[in-house]
């Protein structure tokens, strides 16, 4: 009787630290985000969450590639629409109401209210107070992309540059920034 | 010969193209209304071609800036915007049809484009001039 208890108690024990080890070996890949990729059983899941608001896509996204608002803290969209007026050197200028609703939504759904990957790797790649204006800016986006040089985005006249997401990225729209699905304009057998 | 279902169906086209012209008409009469209404008075298509190809040198960045820098000189072809390069579709509403359908959109790109291109906002007079060039394309 107490054999098979003790029996019973070792098989249940082995089967937690088993799950246990995989729990933890999950927590480790996932930790960094380009093992995840391979993994099958995460690839479908969303970088960051898509853009579901038809008014901001027809708003910034008539300019511009429609950042999903999981790309930029709370604070950042914050200030970025305290200064429409001088919007990376354009004029953006938009209605108050219309400003203020759009505000409402970019902060809302900010990276640092997203549990999304790669929302969570570029709020904590951020110090508290930094409120950056570019994605590109934040430690996030340089790691991901500090092997990439000049002539490949910045000079290839296809991209010019690292805000045009969509270019290399090509299911950016769909949220999903998979490395496996960057094509880069020009660059066809890049792969890094 | 020509058969009843002919007619119909040719009158049935003109009246499908002339719909949105009818309510772009109308919404850029209202803007030349209340453009009026703020002290402009009458309207030259002209004049307005000559404020389309006014240069204007910035201050930011010491270049020379006009309408024509990112839509083009041809308003029936697509432009190209001077910085990020983005295709800007024809302003000719009538190769574009959703061109000058919204008082919204007339309202809020005049605003950008003028602070951008010439660094202030345009008169009243200068924008009833403008719509009455573009309208024309």
């Amino acid at each position: 009787m107490d054999n098979r208890k003790s029996k019973t108690w070792s098989i249940v024990l082995t089967m937690g630290f088993t799950l246990g080890l995989v729990g933890i070996s999950g927590m480790v890949l996932s930790d960094d985000d380009d093992y995840e990729d391979n993994d099958q059983w995460s690839q479908s899941r969303l970088d960051v969450a898509p853009v579901d608001n038809a008014f901001y896509k027809d708003e910034c996204g008539s300019c511009h590639f429609p950042y999903q608002p999981g790309l930029l803290p709370a604070r950042s969209w914050q200030r970025l629409m305290d200064g429409l007026e001088d919007h990376f050197a354009e004029n953006a200028e938009l209605e108050a109401a219309d400003a203020e609703q759009l505000t409402i939504y970019l902060t809302e759904n900010a990276a640092d209210t997203s549990d999304y990957k790669r929302s969570r790797g570029i709020s904590r790649s951020l110090a508290k107070n930094d409120a950056p204006l570019r994605i590109s800016t934040t430690r996030y986006f340089k790691r991901k992309h500090h092997e990439l040089p000049d002539r490949v985005v910045k000079d290839n006249p296809d991209v010019r540059s690292f805000s045009n997401c969509e270019l290399c990225h090509t299911r950016a729209a769909q949220g999903s920034y998979n490395e496996h699905q960057v094509k880069i304009p020009g660059y066809a057998d890049w792969d890094d | 010969m020509k058969t009843g279902n002919d007619v119909l169906r040719k009158g049935m086209f003109i009246l499908l193209l002339a719909v949105p012209l009818a309510s772009q008409a109308s919404v850029v009469d209202e803007q030349l209304v209340s453009y009026q209404a703020s002290g402009a008075g009458s309207f030259s298509a002209q004049k307005g071609e000559q404020l389309w190809r006014q240069e204007v040198v910035s201050e930011k960045d010491g270049h020379a800036r006009s309408c024509t820098t990112c839509h083009g000189n041809d308003l029936r072809s697509a432009g190209k915007h001077a910085k990020t390069g983005k295709t800007i579709e024809p302003l000719s509403p009538a190769v574009n049809v959703e061109r000058l359908s919204s008082a919204k959109k007339i309202r809020k790109w005049f605003k950008r484009n003028c602070k951008w291109t010439w660094g202030r906002e345009c008169t009243s007079q200068e924008k009833g001039d403008l719509l009455s060039f573009i309208r024309q394309q």
